[in-house]
């Protein structure tokens, strides 16, 4: 939070599904190294409005603003295809829920790692191979499993392994949907511990959709929740957690179970 | 300087999902704290100690009122302040050791005292060595360390948990009951501590129910009571 300018800024941006409508009238701006979580229901419009910044779904209206690492400001539905790739596959990452969307199911485990790395330019195969191996220990995979396909991992394993393939290039922007979501709860911990880690190690940015509180206190500093496409509340997570102010998220938070 | 001071603050809640009732919490609260001074609220339970606490350190917002607090040579309002500020104030200038401790999963009792330093850009390992000086000090058996505190006992929780709000030099700190489930030895070690930071000039507001604790801490006490809301009738 030392650099003072944000990397991105969202302004009014919205989405229909011709007439219906996926989120709207949603603004806010994110600084380097800052984790914002987007909380709601399913259906509340936490994916439109992910896919919507990250480049894959175009909005309807508004605009969203990314600092280029040359200091730019780009709009990112104004980039040329080959200058918006470029940044999905380097200096953004997306961790999606099933590990199936972001893996190459039918290469090894070394390789998913290593494509991103290529897509930078590297073409040295040792030194791709020991980044690889370097990060397939730092997200806790043994280093005799990295000419496995991600076929035979575990669903814990497999979603470990994306989370490296995204962040190998040194993303400073990741988009993060439900990264959580259809884990057993002590691989959820595990997963949870590790992200935690990196993000704070790496300075990251985060944008992270969850329906899982907790998941959002452990890792968010700010919070934002929808309902029916807007943005209801905002605000910084323990206070939204335990203030929270309108109908819709006090029920949010008095529906968690106690353990 | 004033490290802290609070004008005017009040809080009520609107419970939505009891047909809106509205409860009302704490009106009109003024004080102030200086460095080097502990300054205690008082009151029965219920009184609205805790959520006071809580409005300073911006786990509650405010309805109205100003907490003003001294950043980098700065007067801040962390009541109006947004989340960024509010964040870059905790890092730096104001601590909080909560009732409780909220436990991670996976991570050590170390690595937990440890990481509020690590935030501050301080190395890992000079970090972890400041925090293995503190769980030593506050007899946590050295065996725990390495360990997640989930399953500890309350009072070994709740030292792992003022281990982590000492650590730092915050000049602000903001103690909830740091000694309730404490035993004498380990009372006795927080007080000597609590003492230490009045002398490195550290502002302190605290809630202590043990009267021994808070008569040997206390320079003032602030009567909660005196900041009731008057209810509308």
């Amino acid at each position: 939070m030392t650099t003072e300018q944000p990397l991105l800024r969202v302004s009014n941006l919205a989405k229909y599904y011709g007439s219906r409508l996926g989120c709207a009238d949603v603004s806010f701006e994110l600084w380097p190294g800052e984790v914002l979580a987007i909380v709601g229901e399913s259906g509340s419009g936490k994916t439109t409005l992910l896919n919507s910044l990250s480049a894959t779904l175009e909005p309807s209206a508004g605009e969203t603003l990314y600092r280029m690492r040359d200091g730019q400001w780009r709009n990112i539905y104004d980039l040329s295809e080959a200058e918006r790739r470029f940044l999905v596959r380097t200096d953004w990452g997306f961790v999606h829920q099933n590990p199936a969307d972001g893996l190459r199911m039918t290469v090894s485990a070394g390789a998913n790692v290593g494509e991103r790395l290529m897509a930078v330019g590297d073409r040295h195969y040792g030194n791709i191979r020991a980044t690889a191996l370097d990060w397939l220990g730092r997200v806790e995979i043994a280093a005799d499993r990295i000419d496995d396909q991600p076929r035979s991992f575990s669903g814990g394993m497999r979603q470990r392994l994306q989370i490296a393939r995204n962040l190998v290039t040194g993303p400073r922007l990741v988009f993060m949907d439900e990264p959580t979501g259809g884990l057993d709860v002590s691989v959820q911990a595990r997963l949870l511990d590790l992200l935690r880690g990196l993000v704070g190690e790496l300075g990251l940015a985060a944008i992270v959709v969850t329906h899982d509180l907790a998941v959002a206190r452990l890792l968010s500093h700010r919070m934002m929740v929808m309902k029916d496409g807007h943005v209801i509340e905002a605000g910084l997570t323990d206070r939204v957690l335990d203030d929270p102010r309108e109908p819709y998220t006090q029920l949010l938070v008095s529906s968690i179970l106690q353990v | 300087m004033t490290a802290l001071s609070v004008q005017n603050l009040s809080k009520t809640f609107t419970m939505h999902l009891r047909d809106g009732v509205v409860l009302p919490v704490v009106a009109n609260v003024n004080f102030h704290v200086e460095p080097g001074e502990c300054v205690v609220l008082g009151g029965p339970s219920g009184a609205g100690k805790s959520s006071i606490l809580k409005m300073v350190y911006g786990n509650y917002g405010v309805d109205a009122g100003a907490i003003t607090i001294q950043h980098h040579g700065e007067a801040v309002d962390l009541a109006t302040a947004d989340p960024r500020t509010v964040l870059t104030l905790r890092r730096d200038s104001i601590g909080y050791v909560s009732q409780f401790l909220r436990t991670v999963p996976r991570v050590s009792a170390l690595d937990v005292v440890a990481e509020p330093l690590v935030i501050r850009g301080v190395d890992k390992t000079e970090a972890q060595g400041r925090a293995r000086e503190l769980l030593a000090r506050l007899n946590l058996p050295e065996r725990l360390w390495s360990l997640p505190p989930a399953t500890f006992s309350g009072g070994e929780q709740q030292r792992v948990n003022i281990a982590r709000g000492f650590i730092t030099d915050h000049p602000v700190l903001l103690l909830d009951e740091p000694t309730a489930s404490l035993d004498a030895t380990n009372r006795a070690v927080v007080v000597a501590m609590i003492g230490e930071k009045k002398a490195q000039g550290v502002a302190l507001l605290g809630i202590f129910h043990d009267e021994e604790v808070r008569a040997q801490v206390a320079d003032r006490i602030i009567d909660v009571t005196a900041f009731a809301p008057r209810i509308a009738a």
